[in-house]
């Protein structure tokens, strides 16, 4: 089975191409954001202010990089648990998110906001950090420096190999992988 | 004899092994991972698999963290009885090797001081340290960084002696299923069977120190361990989660003696970057 090659933005019609299962190298422009960046976006689209980032077809990566070595781009940065930002997710696909890049199950709820809003959820190999580092070849603080790993960062990516787990049509990938290998013990 | 170990060198040491547990996969889990290569029929699987040994190879060849996470720092303490600490207090020095080994390393600071206002203390401290006095004269520290997203998929329950073996098996099987993708299989699995309340998670914790693969050496236990592994490798969770037959690549159990109403178990889940390094003090005390 092949990779498909994509860029961000993502438009409808990308996301309604891409299927569990799928295997992409996701190229463009990303932002990162994790548990503290999420609680403070969701207290501003709360209180109906601007977020610090237009996320209108735009992909959020959950991670917390490690600090850059010097003369690096970024430290090691593999995905952290999806399921954490769930509470938070729904509000921002309504807003225009079109994807997020995690690991880990995603609820009913956000697989439905995906659904409704034409969404899609990547998986990223969990604790593959310096490989996907690699993949890294900007990185920019954009919002709440002060927050260290947990700021949003704007990442420029080349070929991020990723994984669809949740398309918007509500596969999910975990589900039929479990599926086709569980076995009698 | 007794003999004298500086806080000083308990600091280095500390902070060397929060660089090397960080950086090196240790070769125990590289054999393991190997292993569940040639065992795994999913081809994304092996693909996955193949990810996680480039991933070791670059963090230790270019001295990056292997898993942007790098844990909260889990000290153990192995302190002889006949051994001297001199030069200040043991956990101050344990904390600022901890506190040099993350700046030094450029390790990622994860720890709140408070778990409820949660404010990040900037250098990872304090570290999780336990202590055990054991007969000598030196002080062995393992140092084993451990990740949030493994952690968060641990659990306890104090059975009822009644549900014996098979109510140990379902509970720790469930606890598995229950975490699925979310602690980056293929994962550790620790099981601490008996005690009380907090002596179970102990030997859960310190059950995942045990080189991967080294069974138990008590009969019974090493029999569950084998039964659980392969319970659990049928689950067809698979390397990341998008399914295929290496789930875990260990379970290790440790007992210890139960209350006549009680069967605790704790069942604590590590990463396939199960990190773990030790040294012994005085150094020359290995020659």
């Amino acid at each position: 089975m092949g990779e498909r090659r994509i860029t961000t933005p993502f438009d409808d019609v990308l996301v309604e191409s891409l299927t569990s299962g799928d295997r992409v190298l996701l190229s463009g422009t990303i932002y990162t954001g994790r548990d503290a960046a999420h609680k403070r976006l969701a207290e501003l689209v709360a209180a109906g202010q601007p977020l610090p980032v237009d996320l209108s077809g735009q992909v959020i990566y959950y991670v917390g990089p490690t600090p850059a070595k010097p003369g690096r781009v970024i430290g090691s940065a593999g995905p952290t648990t999806s399921g954490r930002m769930d509470a938070y997710a729904p509000a921002l696909f309504a807003l225009g998110l079109k994807g997020t890049i995690g690991k880990g199950l995603r609820s009913p709820e956000v697989v439905e906001a995906m659904r409704k809003h034409r969404a899609v959820y990547f998986g990223a190999v969990g604790g593959a950090a310096a490989l996907i580092a690699r993949c890294i070849k900007q990185a920019r603080v954009t919002a709440y420096p002060e927050l260290g790993p947990e700021a949003i960062y704007e990442l420029q990516v080349a070929d991020f190999p990723l994984t669809v787990i949740n398309d918007c049509r509500g596969g999910d990938q975990y589900a039929a992988g479990r599926r086709a290998y569980a076995c009698a013990p | 004899m007794q003999r004298t170990i500086e806080t000083a060198t308990v600091t280095a040491t500390v902070a060397r092994l929060c660089r090397e547990a960080n950086f090196n996969l240790p070769p125990d889990v590289c054999r393991s991972l190997e292993e569940a290569v040639a065992a795994e029929s999913s081809p994304t699987g092996r693909e996955v698999l193949a990810q996680i040994r480039e991933n070791a190879l670059i963090a230790a060849t270019e001295e990056v963290p292997l898993c942007q996470d790098t844990g909260f720092t889990v000290v153990f303490l192995e302190l002889g009885q006949d051994a001297h600490i001199t030069g200040g207090d043991l956990y101050a020095a344990v904390n600022e090797g901890v506190r040099r080994g993350y700046r030094e390393g450029y390790l990622r600071k994860s720890i709140v001081g408070h778990p409820l206002t949660r404010v990040n203390t900037g250098d990872n401290t304090p570290a999780v340290i336990h202590t055990e006095i054991v007969p000598g004269d030196g002080l062995r520290i393992t140092v084993a960084p451990k990740g949030g997203g493994s952690e968060n998929m641990s659990a306890i329950r104090m059975l009822k002696p009644a549900e014996g073996v098979a109510g140990v098996k379902k509970f720790v099987v469930e606890t598995v299923e229950r975490a699925g993708p979310n602690p980056c299989p293929p994962i550790v699995v620790g099981v601490g069977i008996g005690g009380t309340f907090e002596k179970a998670a102990a030997i859960a914790k310190k059950a995942l120190l045990r080189d991967l693969g080294q069974p138990s050496e008590d009969p019974a236990a090493a029999v569950l361990e084998k039964e659980l592994l392969r319970e659990i490798n049928c689950l067809g969770i698979g390397p990341a989660g998008l399914g295929g037959n290496s789930t875990a690549l260990a379970v290790h159990v440790e007992l210890y003696a139960a209350h006549i109403a009680s069967l605790p178990v704790a069942v604590n889940i590590n990463c396939h970057a199960a990190r773990h390094v030790s040294a012994v003090l005085p150094a020359a005390f290995l020659r």
